[in-house]
């Protein structure tokens, strides 16, 4: 009985609050309400019994992505209520393609479980006496090593990207230059004058 | 009991939200990304269910590198973002025309 209401209630939250994603007026908002449906598809998956994808859930998309989004939303100076322009003229195209779409999403899920697909064997069973942060890390640093370093270039290519991108040489700021500090002689940088009484001093 | 379709049902309505944000905030390229992000937590949801149902952990590795993907791409995204509003002062992407592709 507690796992059926934990569903419901993870599954209407995650829902909800992806619908108040896309509805917000404020992407502030937005952002916030992503948090809340990335806590509650970790529970869902924390409930199907993945718990490092739960736990990967929260660290990487609350701690990582939506800082990210909430960084970028708030240093730009937006003027929201023009992006919100074209709300109500895309509305019934937008719902025309969404009604299609889980249309087919449902017809999918009908033939799936009428038993008509047949699922090949089962490429790494899970066994129970292990927990499955083990099993995956197992998994991970075995079989799918490659991958994994692969998944680690493409972070990596994406962290230099974005610092290429973003990155912009300012002009007019002075930077402290030590060579040229050291390399500076007292002969070059100060003279002996005698300048006459009253004439002042040509600097 | 649930059942691997109550959880296939949970990300095809997440999947259709996110289509749907991308259509309805055709200006807004920060919802747009949000969107997108709201698609892959679909699919990652749809891997785990099925890693679970089938008790098969390809699944969720699988889900792992969609995870790893998905923040690049929030990165990228958004660094390509911030170059645009500097240079445009905007974020409307519905007239965005620079590279006349």
């Amino acid at each position: 009985m507690i796992p059926f209401i934990a569903f419901y209630l993870f599954a209407t939250i995650v829902i909800a609050s992806a619908a108040m994603v896309i509805f917000a007026r404020n992407p502030v908002h937005s952002v916030m309400w992503l948090i809340l449906a990335f806590f509650n598809a970790a529970g869902l998956m924390l409930l199907a019994g993945a718990e490092f994808i739960a736990m990967l859930l929260v660290i990487v998309y609350v701690g990582a992505v939506a800082v990210l989004f909430l960084f970028v939303v708030m240093m730009l100076n937006i003027d929201f209520a023009e992006l919100r322009a074209g709300f109500v003229r895309y509305l019934p195209l937008g719902a025309l393609v969404a009604i299609i779409l889980v249309a087919e999403l449902i017809f999918a899920l009908g033939a799936w479980s009428a038993g008509g697909v047949d699922l090949a064997a089962r490429a790494a069973p899970a066994v129970t006496d292990k927990s499955n942060i083990q099993q995956i890390g197992e998994l991970l640093y075995t079989r799918y090593i490659f991958l994994f370093e692969a998944a680690g270039i493409v972070l990596l290519v994406a962290m230099i990207g974005a610092i290429v991108l973003t990155h912009r040489q300012r002009g007019g700021v002075r930077i402290q230059n030590i060579s040229s500090q050291n390399q500076r002689r007292p002969q070059d940088a100060t003279r002996l004058v005698d300048p006459g009484v009253g004439q002042g001093m040509e600097l | 009991m649930i059942s691997v379709g109550h959880y296939l049902a949970v990300s095809a309505v997440l999947f259709t939200l996110g289509v749907l944000g991308i259509f309805i905030n055709r200006k807004n390229i920060i919802v747009i990304l949000m969107a997108i992000e709201l698609i892959l937590l679909a699919v990652n949801i749809n891997l785990v269910a099925f890693s679970a149902a089938l008790g098969d952990l390809v699944g969720q590795v699988f889900a792992m590198f969609v995870l790893t993907v998905a923040a690049g791409e929030a990165a990228i995204g958004l660094a390509i973002l911030v170059i645009y509003f500097r240079g445009r002062g905007t974020i409307a992407v519905d007239d965005a025309n620079r590279m006349k592709g």
